[in-house]
């Protein structure tokens, strides 16, 4: 390690963070079907976890306002049951497992690509970095449709439930349902991060000539 | 003759690979020693180590025990990031199943490393265009990959190695995937790099098209330099080289 950086080798290599955002966007937009699974999988999670969370919010709001309290089995106690959380909860590790499952496979098959990146010069945590990308904008995507969906299914079960009145309520439960969504959209990314991270990261950790062995 | 300076040197180089409970050892002690400007071909057949030499020498996997120089440099001695300064700047490599990234253009494809070495965005354009236009491919520079004949890919990645002035091309079968013209133009295409840029290039093959425009030939069997030989020894060779080629391939 003693070297004394002969030449130059102390120019930087580097992958401006525009440039990775770009390349990242660019390779989702081209494997469109491809990643829209994965994005399925976070999607279903997170409509789920929406739809749970904001069916108490809106549940807790309609059984204050006195006039409808008596119909259906809105929860006396306000907040989430543990049972609710229990469930939640097991839906979001199936889904962790679901992307780690599919980044696994787009990493496995983008073997080669990735040796060709670092023949090229790019640095390990190039690699990661680009992988991460594709996989938060994965988690956000998948995040935001699943939200729209979780949100449109309690709206059209509490309809049912309580006619209505569900829309005269709105601005009462509007501003819990979208903290959930935000929520939801942030622990979406997480967990696509966290799915795709380690595929990613001993992917990169490889050797060039090991990476583009894997014939397709 | 002008003064040669030696830019890649192998010494004792082994590489072996594990398999289960075997060792196979697909390096047994190679020594080279490569000039700058050079054009030098590594033959041999299928299985010989070409390939394995060629990761050594390009720093893309590390020696069981030797060492390899570039430049004097031991590249035993570098942090991953130097090694990757090495890979980008100093070495273009060019491989037999090409080795564009699928979902970038031509262009985009020229440009990436040249993103990786810090060149500004508008100057990156103009050279992808110019190394593009060079090797034929000026119209061709929004094409896919898919889009494009395997001679027209291989050109991409010619140009492509070349995007931050590589002293040194590597080439692992560059003409084993594309038939005998096409081969023959993309040899002759890294011969013009050769002489006009001054790069040298060391090219693993076993196409006997190369022989022509090769300075020297190191030819390995069973991981091992079997002989090495020089111009002169090879003009004698090229005459029957012809008569070979319609057989091969
Ligand atoms: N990553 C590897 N793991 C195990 N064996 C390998 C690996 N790479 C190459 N080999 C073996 O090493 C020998 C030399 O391979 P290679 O260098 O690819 O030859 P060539 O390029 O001349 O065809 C072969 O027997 C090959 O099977
Ligand atoms: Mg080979």
């Amino acid at each position: 390690m003693a070297q004394q950086s002969k030449d130059g080798v102390r120019k930087q290599i580097e992958l401006p963070f525009s440039e990775a955002v770009r390349i990242s966007f660019q390779s989702l937009r081209i494997r469109f079907w491809r990643s829209m699974i994965t994005t399925a999988g976070i999607l279903l999670g997170i409509a789920f976890f929406v739809a749970v969370l904001s069916g108490n919010v809106i549940s807790a709001s309609m059984s204050k306002s006195e006039t409808l309290r008596t119909v259906i089995d809105a929860p006396q106690s306000e907040g989430v049951s543990a049972q609710q959380i229990w469930l939640v909860v097991m839906s979001l590790i199936v889904c962790v497992v679901g992307i780690a499952n599919s980044m696994l496979m787009a990493v496995t098959e983008r073997f080669r690509e990735i040796g060709t990146m670092k023949c090229l010069g790019a640095l390990n945590k190039f690699v990661v970095e680009l992988f991460l990308l594709e996989s938060s904008f994965q988690g956000l995507s998948g995040a935001l449709m699943g939200s729209i969906i979780g949100f449109i299914s309690i709206m059209l079960l509490s309809l049912k439930d309580y006619g209505l009145d569900v829309f005269r309520q709105f601005p009462n439960y509007i501003l819990g349902v979208l903290a959930y969504i935000g929520i939801a959209c942030i622990l979406g990314m997480v967990l696509a991060v966290i799915g795709a991270a380690g595929p990613a990261y001993r992917a990169a950790q490889l050797p060039p000539a090991d990476a583009m062995r894997v014939d397709l | 003759m002008s003064e040669k300076r030696v830019t890649v040197k192998a010494e004792g180089v082994i590489k072996e690979y594990r398999m289960g409970g075997t060792v196979l050892q697909a390096l047994k002690g190679v020594d080279v020693s490569i000039e700058k400007g050079e054009y030098i071909s590594i033959m041999g057949p299928s299985g010989s180590g070409k390939s394995t030499l060629f990761n050594m020498i390009g720093a893309l996997d590390e020696p069981t025990s030797g060492v390899v120089y570039i430049d004097d440099v031991n590249l035993l001695e570098l942090s991953p990031a130097e090694i990757a300064w090495i890979r980008c700047w100093k070495i273009g490599y060019i491989f037999q199943s090409f080795n564009l990234l699928p979902v970038m253009s031509a262009l985009e494809n020229v440009t990436l490393p040249m993103i990786f070495a810090g060149v500004p965005v508008s100057e990156r354009r103009d050279k992808a265009m110019e190394l593009l236009t060079k090797v034929g491919l000026g119209e061709r520079a929004d094409h896919k990959p898919t889009e494009l004949s395997g001679g027209q890919q291989q050109r991409v990645a010619i140009a492509r190695a070349l995007a931050n002035g590589p002293a040194i091309i590597l080439a692992d079968e560059p003409t084993g995937n594309l038939d005998l013209k096409t081969g023959r133009d993309i040899i002759n295409l890294l011969k013009e790099m050769n002489e006009e840029e001054d790069v040298t290039i060391i090219s693993a093959t076993h196409d006997l098209k190369m022989l022509d425009v090769s300075d020297r030939v190191v030819y390995i069997r069973d991981g091992m330099v079997e002989q090495i030989k020089n111009r002169a020894e090879l003009e004698i060779e090229i005459g029957s080289v012809e008569g070979e080629e319609s057989g091969h391939l």
